[in-house]
């Protein structure tokens, strides 16, 4: 048994990490196909020429920005609310949130916007998908903050709340710097769930609001280009940057 | 007004604008009838929820509960050994705890895509293999059952690790000693001991696996190609090719509801989540 576990662990590290490996290794090589022809950045190169690729950048940063702001602002307040006092229905719509699968979530806010359209002359758009991904990356965001809310001392608001600050101050200027770290892990992974959602983003996105992602997937389904392969490393490198950030922030005290 | 209600108020309005509001239309529409150019009309029916009982359908459902059902299986059988040696590993649990978190919280698009660039019949496994003359054709490793299995162990296999992990990262070490000392060998140690104290870990990590497998939609449409059809890929058939929203909308509710039976037996544990 001993020596099972560790070669055991290797193997299954490897299978989580072989298929990205050998997607960014071929995405240097000096061809098309996947046969070694030596080392080349043509693909990285291709994909600053990509003008439909840059537009779907600018789309997803947009829309991962703007949903970051506004789903972390709200999922913080409401965090901090549900720490002073659970709120059974939200806790557990914010679960249920979480585990719908997205076709479902999609679909039912394809179906919302469509309805709110028949009263306002609106169509499908960036802005619809920005709502979308506010409402997905909320639950993210309080889980995150009350995880981090359970391990504070309520002793130091009591203390401020009995120096005469009022409810708002010792928000303000006790929990929330305290906080802070916190927030900042949260709108990290915020962003990341939000600028790598296909599922929800293609149902409730307009003809002239492609996202990266929907590129990436139009491509994927006609057959691999090694040009995906080059963006692929990109993305996996920068939102894995932002989750090492998130969570070492997440852990520090 | 007391702080509180005001810091809940955005946060709830969210929830119910954009969430219990989109659900209760979807209800409405899976009583009505199919419009002519997708969207719905009157009169009010529950057809769409009698049609799902058509074999072709239910064919569909149960394909999707089987391969949800065998992808928590293998998921499970891999994860125990790798989180028992997480939990084991000392000082570097935690970095390796985060490594097998990491590509978890990258784009599921870009891991899905890695996958076929590896089976495709032009990937670098067919290639690969045809240039050694190990074989001489490509064989069909994607776009099959088999793939899309694959696909969903691959993708969903952090979430049974994380909480085996946390139920053997409580085992005391004694008890192993106590079991050699009376003699079970290491596998029967295992068997006897480690595994009925793991047991919440294990239901835990197969609710959580089972639950996004079962409404799986990418991974069935590009590891399957599109020939192996999940309920998720129904639904949004529904939506978009087939044009009946009635009927979209009542497997919608379908899925949701088998998803919330689930939810029910994960119970309070799954709260703790939260």
């Amino acid at each position: 048994m001993k020596p099972f576990l560790p070669v055991y662990a290797c193997a299954a590290y490897l299978f989580l990490y072989l298929p990205l490996l050998a997607l960014g290794a071929f995405s240097f090589n000096n061809s098309k196909i996947a046969v070694w022809q030596g080392f080349s950045l043509a693909w990285y190169n291709g994909v600053f020429h990509n003008s439909a690729l840059l537009e779907g950048t600018l789309h997803s940063l947009v829309i991962a920005v703007v949903a970051t702001v506004a789903a972390t602002s709200i999922g913080t307040l409401a965090a901090y609310a549900l720490w002073k006092k659970r709120v059974a229905w939200l806790t557990g719509s914010l679960y249920l949130s979480l585990l719908s699968p997205e076709i479902v979530t999609g679909v039912s806010l394809l179906v919302f916007f469509q309805w709110m359209f028949h009263f306002l002359r609106l169509q499908l758009g960036l802005h619809t998908v920005i709502l979308a991904h506010i409402s997905f990356c909320l639950a993210y965001v309080v889980i995150v903050i009350l995880a981090r809310l359970r391990t504070f001392d309520r002793s130091l608001e009591e203390a401020a709340l009995d120096l005469g600050a009022n409810e708002w101050q010792a928000f303000r200027y006790v929990t929330a710097p305290l906080l802070l770290p916190g927030i900042v892990a949260a709108a990290l992974l915020c962003f990341t769930v939000s600028f790598d959602d296909y599922v929800i983003t293609s149902l409730v996105a307009g003809v002239n609001s492609e996202t990266l992602p929907m590129i990436i997937y139009a491509m994927a389904r006609k057959g691999v280009s090694p040009e995906v392969n080059a963006l692929s490393v990109m993305i996996t490198v920068g939102l894995g940057t932002l989750v090492l950030i998130s969570g070492r922030l997440e852990r520090q005290r | 007004m007391k702080l509180r209600t005001v810091f809940l108020a955005p946060g709830s309005i969210v929830m119910l604008g954009l969430f219990f509001l989109p659900l209760l239309i979807v209800l409405a529409y899976s009583f009505l009838s199919r419009g002519a150019y997708g969207g719905v009309t009157l009169p009010w029916t529950a057809e769409s929820y009698s049609r799902i009982f058509d074999p072709l359908y239910l064919a569909i459902l149960w394909r999707s509960v089987w391969i949800a059902a065998v992808s928590t299986a293998l998921c499970l059988v891999l994860a125990f050994p790798l989180a028992l040696y997480i939990a084991r590993a000392g000082a570097r649990k935690t970095l390796l705890l985060n490594l097998v978190m990491l590509p978890f919280w990258t784009s599921f698009l870009i891991r899905t895509y890695a996958w076929m660039f590896l089976l495709r019949d032009t990937g670098l496994v067919n290639t690969l293999l045809q240039s050694l003359h190990v074989i001489s054709a490509p064989m069909p490793l994607l776009f099959n059952t088999g793939a899309v299995i694959l696909g969903l162990v691959y993708g969903y296999l952090p979430f049974m690790v994380l909480p085996l992990y946390a139920t053997l990262e409580k085992l005391d070490p004694a008890l192993l000693d106590a079991a050699a000392d009376l003699g079970a060998s290491p596998a029967v140690a295992i068997w006897r001991v480690v595994v009925p104290i793991s047991r919440p870990g294990m239901i835990a990590g197969c609710l959580l696996v089972f639950i996004p497998c079962l409404g799986a939609y990418l991974t069935p449409d590009l590891m399957g190609g599109g020939k192996t059809v999940m309920i998720g890929n129904l639904v949004q058939n529904q939506f978009t090719t087939a044009r009946d929203w009635p009927f979209g909308a009542a497997i919608s509710l379908l899925l949701m509801a088998m998803v919330l039976l689930v939810m029910r037996a994960l119970g309070d544990k799954g709260e703790e989540l939260l």
